[in-house]
């Protein structure tokens, strides 16, 4: 079931939205709602596009059921982002004049409701109340959870909330006399254990549970929520946030803090991935453990700032100059932007080295009802040297390659970190002996380290020959999307991978065995994924790719047919 | 290498790596080198207390050459890497060099920002009014008519003033040293390390081989005829009217530092996740 809430800016879409899917928890559903908005800072048009199920979701629908617009105000503009069908509702309020013609012409049943009309006669109510009412007796909602949502918001007088829950019945009892049909039925249960929180909350949860406590960044959407979260969370956990005057400045803030033994993590968005790549090169050479969160937007330069793109993905694995190995991660859905997070943060200590993590607007700017995600301690942290250990060297090449850290404040093993080449003392060196022995010391740290199963997520037919290989929050409609091939009577099996560096070649290679045919589904222009994985895996057969820049998302419908066409070619 | 002894008091020696530094000789930065050194000695931190952060120049390769902890980064971002540095850990004593290229031309920005926010750091500036590690190209302290392959009959650009920058952008300790007085410089290099808030010290220290008519600057030099003040508009006043060879302490302000981390735990990180639970 997929409502789409729009208006103009001001109309109060937003939060109406919000508690849609609020209320849509408590009667024990799950659902996610994606913000989509104008290019105006305020008072642009704006929707809210919710999609609630009684399984676990977090990609958008094909189309939508309901439309319902509080104005029509230039919300022409999403017309591509609100796909209807002849089986869709348009609902609008007369007295704003008439549906555009983008909304009418797929031959959606449309009807008229005075919204503000209805709110006026209440005196003190608001218009989106009527319209939360309408959407959610239309979604199957019952009264008491959108009211429970409603009170459970209120944060103002008294009287206004009597005025605003008359309006919300005012809404309901109106959605009775509309009479649409896509309602879902009660869930079989009342949904215990779950969270409602967006991914940049739920990645900065998980910076904070892999023990991050300090974090420097320069804002920049659509990262600035996932730091806004982290700022009140590390004051309370005893750490802190400092906003620097640029991304050069917040990722040498974190390198110099991790350099003081404290896990430092940053978050931005391509254009300050691009600033600091720089110094992630001096993270890799002087082996400083950090986390660089980039919730991923549309580009090159400043792109789509507020829309999702997945086209930061050639860049992470191998944007910095040099060799400089790192590693790259990416959540497959909002719940795992918590653990993946939290697993860079342990990997980067672990191997002292940067953790890109490719987040996106999609994931980091929704909000999502999920299970929540099980607990995960991952054993070991930063190797550090002991005060006064015998003939210590800081870059010593150890079977491992991981050698262990010294921190200041320890006495006897001071050293200095450098990002020019050196000795395993770490002394400037130039010597091709020194330069071959680290640059094989930084690789073979990631390469010998046991990444274990959650390198990527494997579902589906074992034994099925054909594979669709994805990555991010593209994983869920790539899921959705097999399921309904399943139907069709197409299998393939999937896999999502989440450490997207360095490449896992003896963990594919056996999931490949009996595979003839690979799809290769990703949100970019470039085909960058098909391309990554085409250099550094052997893919058996016949492989294809399926990509598409942002900012629409890509839908279940499409990858589908994509599946389909891929199996009869 | 060691911690000195803690019984016997510590000796300039005792800041000392020995390493051989890798400047020509002559330069104005080995005798740089041994006021930080006497300066640490003053104040008698243990070396593996103190944390020397560096950007990249000739000048920037002093961190390697002491006994302290070291931090040699990539070129103009020594400040943020020492902010960073010094907010996480601020038991340490640290203390940030630059040659005039890594602090006022790629890393001017942070050098505003750095004056402004008032971090606890002390941060010495060898300026040479040239790229030295580049070999002899002009900087944003050269004069303009300085004659150079890259900028030939110089670059026209009038040269900016860091300590009148330094002071406009709230630096709380400003000073003006000389290599060729090291035990004055060290004095400066202890005072400003034990005042609060972001010191910054311009140590003049001539690079002779891209700029050997420095070599005079010890002729020039003399001993500010004040005493230091606390009103940022007669500092400036008198350091936009001096000659600039006028060395000492110059500015001591009374701002207060930027907060460190308290490391103050309220709670777990897993009492937040009560804000997500339906
Ligand atoms: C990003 C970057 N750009 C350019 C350089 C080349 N570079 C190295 S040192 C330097 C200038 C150093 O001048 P200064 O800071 O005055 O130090 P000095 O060598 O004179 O002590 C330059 C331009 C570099 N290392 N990194
Ligand atoms: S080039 Fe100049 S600044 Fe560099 S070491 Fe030689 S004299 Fe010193």
């Amino acid at each position: 079931m997929s409502i789409a809430l729009a208006g103009s800016g001001g109309s109060g879409v937003m939060t109406a939205g919000t508690l849609l899917l609020d209320a849509a928890a408590r009667a024990g559903l799950y659902g996610i709602m994606v913000r989509t908005s104008g290019p105006q800072i305020r008072g642009g048009e704006a929707a809210a596009l919710v999609r609630l199920a009684h399984v676990p979701t977090t990609s958008l629908d094909d189309r939508f059921d309901l439309l319902l617009a509080i104005d029509w105000q230039n919300i022409h503009r999403f017309a591509d982002e609100i796909p209807l069908s002849a089986a869709s509702v348009l609902i609008g309020d007369p007295d704003e004049g008439t549906a555009p013609e983008v909304f009418t012409a797929a031959g959606a049943r449309y009807a008229m409701l005075p919204l503000k009309k209805m709110a006026k006669a209440i005196p003190g109510s608001w218009t989106n109340m009527v319209a939360l009412g309408v959407a959610g007796a239309l979604a199957g909602i019952e009264r008491e959870a959108l009211a429970a949502a409603l009170r459970a918001s209120w944060k103002r007088a008294d009287d206004k909330l009597t005025a605003n829950l008359a309006a919300l019945d005012a809404g309901i009892a109106a959605a009775a006399d509309i009479g649409a049909s896509c309602a879902l039925p009660p869930a079989p249960t009342p949904g215990t254990g779950r969270w409602l929180l967006s991914g940049n909350e739920a990645a900065g949860y998980g910076a904070l549970r892999g023990g991050v406590r300090f974090v420097a960044a320069y804002p920049i959407t659509p990262a600035t929520e996932l730091l806004e979260w982290m700022a009140p969370a590390l004051a309370k956990v005893g750490g802190t946030l400092l906003q620097a005057e640029d991304e050069l400045a917040s990722i040498n803030m974190i390198i110099g803090a991790s350099y003081g033994g404290v896990p430092s993590l940053t978050a931005t968005s391509g254009p300050g991935l691009a600033l600091m790549t720089e110094s992630i090169g001096l993270a890799v050479a002087a082996e400083v453990p950090i986390v660089v969160v980039d919730v991923m937007r549309g580009g090159p330069s400043t792109g789509i700032p507020a829309k999702s793109e997945q086209s930061d993905l050639s860049f992470a694995v191998s944007g910095l100059h040099g060799d400089a190995p790192r590693l790259v991660l990416a959540p497959t859905s909002i719940a795992d932007c918590l653990t993946t997070t939290q697993w860079a943060v342990h990997l980067a200590e672990a191997l002292q080295a940067p953790a890109i993590v490719l987040s996106d607007q999609f994931m980091g700017q929704s909000r999502a009802v999920i299970d929540r995600p099980p607990d995960v301690d991952f054993a070991g942290a930063r190797l550090t040297a002991a005060a006064n250990a015998p003939d210590y060297k800081r870059y010593r090449d150890t079977p491992s390659g991981v050698s262990p850290m010294a921190i200041p404040g320890t006495p006897g093993v001071v050293y200095t970190a450098d990002g020019l080449e050196h000795s395993e003392a770490g002394i400037p060196s130039s010597q091709s002996r020194d330069h071959r022995l680290q640059l094989d010391k930084r690789e073979r740290k990631l390469l010998l380290h046991d990444y274990g199963d959650r390198w990527a997520d494997v579902e589906g037919d074992a034994a099925a020959d054909a594979v669709v290989i994805t990555f991010g929050s593209t994983t869920s409609a790539v899921r959705e999307a097999l399921a309904r091939a399943a139907c069709g009577g197409v299998h393939a099996k999937l896999i999502a991978l989440r450490l997207l560096a360095p490449a896992q070649p003896e963990r594919l290679a056996p999931l490949l065995a009996g595979v003839d045919r690979v799809l290769v589904v990703e949100q970019n222009h470039g085909a960058q994924l098909y391309r990554y994985l085409r250099s550094v895996y052997d893919l058996p057969g016949k492989v294809s790719s399926f990509h598409r820049p942002g900012p629409l998302p890509l839908r279940p419908g499409e990858i589908a047919e994509a599946v389909f066409a891929w199996r009869k070619a | 290498m060691n911690d000195v002894a803690v019984a016997a008091p510590p000796t300039a020696a005792s800041y000392k790596s020995g390493y051989k530094p890798i400047w020509c000789p002559g330069c104005g930065d080995y005798s740089v080198l041994s006021s930080v050194t006497k300066a640490l000695a003053m104040i008698a931190v243990p070396p593996s207390m103190v944390a020397v952060v560096s950007g990249i120049g000739c000048s920037s390769r002093i961190p390697a050459y002491t006994s302290c902890y070291g931090f040699h980064g990539v070129h103009g971002r020594s400040l943020p890497a020492a902010t960073g540095l010094k907010v996480a850990r601020p038991e340490l004593t640290v203390l940030v060099a630059s040659g005039d290229g890594d602090g006022y031309s790629i890393g001017g920005n942070h050098f505003l920002h750095a004056c402004r926010r008032n971090v606890d750091l002390t941060y010495i500036v060898m300026d040479n009014h040239v790229y030295g590690m580049t070999k002899g190209q002009p900087s944003p302290t050269t004069e303009p008519d300085w004659d150079s392959k890259l900028s030939p009959g110089g670059t026209g650009v009038r040269s900016f003033h860091p300590l009148v920058i330094a002071l406009a952008s709230g630096a709380n300790f400003v000073a003006r040293a000389f290599s060729g007085d090291p035990n004055g410089t060290a004095e400066m290099i202890a005072q400003g390390i034990r005042h609060p808030g972001f010191s910054f010290i311009e140590i003049l220290s001539p690079c002779v081989t891209f700029r050997p008519e420095q070599r005079e600057w010890k002729r020039q030099m003399h001993a500010a005829p004040v005493a230091p003040t606390d009103d940022p508009a007669r500092a400036a006043r008198r350091i936009m009217t001096d000659d600039g060879f006028n060395i000492g302490v110059l500015y001591v302000g009374k701002r207060t530092p930027y907060p460190a981390v308290t490391g103050k735990v309220k709670c777990a990180p897993e009492a937040l996740e009560a804000e997500f639970a339906l």
